[in-house]
């Protein structure tokens, strides 16, 4: 008990290191590449240099390099995340209001990823020969096509062609699904790749002899055994994807019109808006963590051997 | 034949390996009948696996079965589909393999596994099933069953995981049950434990196939024995008869490997063929001094945990002594703290009246303490040839063909890579390495562990011989006292990380004063119990 409240202190100490590296990297990055946020905040083409310069004091930029980082640090360890230059809102208030689109966003795809890929591991795995051969097949393809031109192919045949699911936008469900399907597609064949070959392992293992020596059925030695071994590399695999499905929803979310994070940090990049690129990178780098501690209970969850191992 | 639950006759099995057929199993009749336990001995190779696995039909992909009669259990499984061999697997014949640990699901409860059996054959109703586990872990001689069904293989002692797994298997009470090699992981006094459970569902009706590599565990339990060599049975008879009188030469040649009380110090593989290299002037006296010498670990639950306790011993120049004991016993930490690879807590180890122990890497003398592992292939680095593997420890070209010889390796062989080698070439080419800088004391920790008993004998013949000729140290460390007896002057038994006997290896093993020692003795299996006519020790 004890050692696992140590081993969680432990963990959130390093998950703030990290969050304020990302903000440091972030704010290094930014004040690195060209262009000047003060006149993308005027947006005017010659604004006046007493305007230009009003603006810069006003948004503290002024002030010498590592001045505005201990500002950004300060700032940042009270939990404020600061003001957007372009929208005049709090980051906070922007991320919370996007964040949801993109969890859900990402969520419906990992679902809609892990479900067809366990069904066709178990079905594939160490037997039938012609269906592997094909899958395999399948998988390949899916796993190198870009998200954006299988987004583009399902909106052409579901949207356009079939009219089954709304083009562009769309609340709930029916604007959930062709997102959550393209970006599911090429996930589905690294998934069953990984699960596949994992639980091919678990099977020539003296455990696996010994269950079907007892008279358990291929799928069930697959579904009772051998999966729960599988689970295991996947679980690492997801929480990866996780993290970059949060990243990463800016494709699907151009593609599909929708509202999400990705297209906030996009079009705060372009806009300079180094409050709420500095905000989204941090909460994703806060995600990261979270996800990873997430990943790190589920081993022990899957795994009794990592239970009782103090971290 | 009516009665026999077990009869095949002209049993073969191949398997595909590329484009050639290997035959594993070359047409074997085998015959059981109730109450009654067959032995199949072979040494690895033989295709004694291969048969366990025809008999419950999971020879696996790429392989051939073809048999004239094949019938398990009493049913004729010759030819059965897939679905006809899973109501005969579990129900008709149990199948226990070698350690638990890898042989029950490691992520799953043990209860959970015997469960799945007793669902799989419908034995009781879903709401007896719990009821169930617990009576067949508590027939086991499982204590605690209601605990332990609900713990992990890696929470249970070797004894216990294969117990359970003996569980599991007899959870459809199936008449016939097919051991393979099911205590050669054990320790020997939980070895005993495990065949006297045999013996018990033997006495109850059960027929069992017991395979093994080990004739003096197969004695203890089997009424006939059927000698297996390259996929063929070259001899099969009454246990007591074909122990006494082999008639086979290969039967007569394991016989003659398996170290016994009788024969100690004997040559085990038959007359010398390396040549002798006497080492002048060969080394006298005291060569290392061990005293008080105490090593503590802490174990994950932060508790200090005494590996080695308060040990003493002084080791000879030419002398071989054996370090016996069970897992847990500490005799492995010894070993690193006699090769300085762990400083001890308290205690000194001297070599050459030097200090060994406490002094600098830099001024210690490396060359003069070898070290000799369980697992070549584990210790050699598998991408470099045997001739970089023995200059790594310091010899030339010229000496590493002298090695060679001296361990009776071939010298074409130097070119060669591990992972192409026997396990006995390996285990030499670990000798002869360890040889390359003129050791003064060789430690050799289970060196002979994972070989086969005939190998096993070559590799006793060598120390031996090394001894003979260099007047080297040898400190030997076995869970396995024939082997020490064999070959050992003079014997530590640990326990718990003390020295609890020490002495001469005939006296020790003549008069064993401590409890635990003669408890470590009684529970030694041997080739001649089946004819001193000793009872099965049922509990």
């Amino acid at each position: 008990m004890i050692s696992a409240l140590r081993w969680l202190l432990r963990r959130l100490a390093l998950a703030v290191l990290v969050v304020l590296g990302a903000a440091t990297v972030a704010f290094a990055a930014l004040h690195l590449a060209p262009g000047d946020p003060v006149r993308a905040v005027i947006g005017t083409l010659n604004p006046s240099q007493d305007l230009v310069d009003r603006v810069r004091v006003d948004l503290g930029l002024d002030q010498p390099l590592a001045t505005q980082y201990g500002q950004l640090l300060g700032r940042l360890v009270t939990g404020d995340l600061g003001e957007s230059y372009q929208l005049h809102r709090p980051v906070a208030e922007v991320i919370a209001s996007e964040i949801g689109w993109t969890a859900q966003l990402a969520m419906a795809s990992l679902v809609l990823a892990l479900a067809p890929s366990v069904l066709l591991a178990v079905t594939t795995a160490g037997r039938r020969p012609a269906l592997r051969r094909l899958s395999t097949v399948l998988e390949l393809i899916t796993a190198s096509s870009p998200t954006f031109w299988i987004g583009t192919l399902l909106l052409a045949v579901f949207s356009f062609r079939l009219r089954l699911f709304p083009a562009a936008g769309g609340d709930g469900i029916e604007g959930l699904v062709l997102p959550a399907a393209a970006q599911a597609v090429g996930l589905i064949g690294i998934f069953t790749q990984v699960l596949r070959q994992s639980m091919e392992r678990a099977l020539d293992e003296p455990f696996a002899l010994s269950a079907r020596a007892r008279g358990t059925g291929e799928t069930a030695l697959r579904l009772r055994h051998a999966l729960r071994h599988a689970l295991i590399p996947v679980v690492t695999l997801s929480g990866w994807i996780t993290g970059a499905l949060f990243s990463g929803a800016v494709v699907v979310e151009t593609v599909f019109s929708r509202p999400g994070l990705g297209r906030t940090l996009v079009t705060a990049i372009l806009g300079r808006d180094l409050p709420v690129v500095i905000g989204v990178v941090v909460v994703a780098a806060a995600l990261f963590t979270l996800i990873n501690l997430v990943v790190d209970l589920l081993y022990r969850v899957v795994d009794p051997r990592l239970r009782e191992q103090a971290a | 034949m009516a009665g026999e639950l077990v009869s095949v006759a002209g049993l073969h099995v191949e398997y595909r390996v590329g484009r050639t057929v290997v035959p594993a199993v070359r047409g074997v009749d085998l015959h059981l009948r109730p109450g009654e336990c067959l032995a199949v001995v072979g040494e690895s190779g033989s295709g004694k696996t291969a048969i366990a696995k025809a008999l419950v039909g999971l020879t696996g992909p790429g392989s051939r079965v073809r048999a004239d009669r094949l019938v398990v259990g009493g049913q004729d499984v010759n030819g059965l589909t897939d679905r006809g061999w899973r109501r005969v697997r579990g129900a008709r014949v149990g199948l226990v393999l070698q350690d638990a640990l890898t042989s029950l699901d490691p992520v799953r409860p043990v209860g959970a596994e015997i469960a799945e059996a007793v669902r799989n054959h419908r034995v009781v109703g879903r709401r007896a099933v719990a009821a169930r586990v617990r009576q067949l872990l508590a027939d086991a001689q499982v204590p605690q069953p209601e605990l332990r069904a609900r713990q992990y293989p890696h929470q249970l002692s070797g004894g216990l995981r294969q117990r359970a797994l003996i569980a599991a298997a007899m959870a459809a009470d199936p008449p016939v049950l097919v051991a393979d090699e099911p205590t050669t992981a054990l320790d020997v006094t939980v070895q005993a434990r495990v065949l006297d459970l045999l013996a018990a569902r033997k006495a109850e009706g059960t027929a069992v196939l017991l395979i093994s590599h080990d004739l003096s565990v197969v004695a203890r339990l089997a009424d006939r024995v059927a000698v297996l060599h390259d996929g063929v049975v070259v001899e099969t008879g009454d246990t007591a008869e074909l122990l006494r009188a082999p008639t086979h030469p290969y039967t007569r040649r394991l016989l003659a490997a398996t170290p016994t009380a009788h024969r100690r110090g004997a040559r085990l593989a038959g007359p010398r063929t390396t040549p002798a290299r006497v080492r002048s002037p060969r080394p006298t006296g005291v060569v290392a001094e061990v005293s008080g010498v105490s090593k503590v670990f802490r174990g994950p639950d932060r508790q200090p945990h005494r590996a080695v306790s308060d040990v003493s011993f002084t080791l000879s120049a030419g002398e071989i002594l054996g370090v016996v004991g069970e897992s847990g016993s500490g005799k492995s930490t010894l070993a690193h703290l006699l090769l300085g690879l762990l400083e001890p807590d308290s205690g000194r180890i001297g070599l050459f009246g030097r200090p060994w122990s406490g002094v600098p890497e830099s001024r210690r003398r490396r060359g003069q303490v070898q070290w000799v592992q369980q697992d070549p292939l584990g210790s050699f680095d598998p991408r470099y040839r045997v001739s970089r593997l023995i200059e790594e420890a310091g010899a030339d070209r010229a000496r590493v063909h002298e090695l060679l010889d001296q361990v009776g390796l071939d010298r074409t062989l130097a070119d060669r890579h591990p992972a192409t080698l026997s396990g006995g070439q390996r285990q030499r080419v670990a000798i002869a390495r360890a040889l390359a800088p003129s050791p003064e004391v060789i430690v050799c920790d289970e060196p002979v562990s994972a070989l086969d008993v005939s190998v096993q004998a070559q590799i006793l013949d060598l120390f031996t011989d090394i001894r003979a000729d260099l007047g080297t140290a040898i400190v030997l460390i076995s869970h396995d006292l024939g082997v020490v007896h064999h070959v050992a002057d003079r014997v530590l038994v640990m326990r718990d990380g003390e020295v609890v006997e020490s002495g001469e290896v005939t006296e020790v093993f003549a008069q064993p004063a401590h409890p635990y020692t003669r408890e470590l003795i009684g529970a030694l299996p041997r080739p001649q119990d089946a004819y001193a006519g000793q009872p099965e020790g049922v509990t």
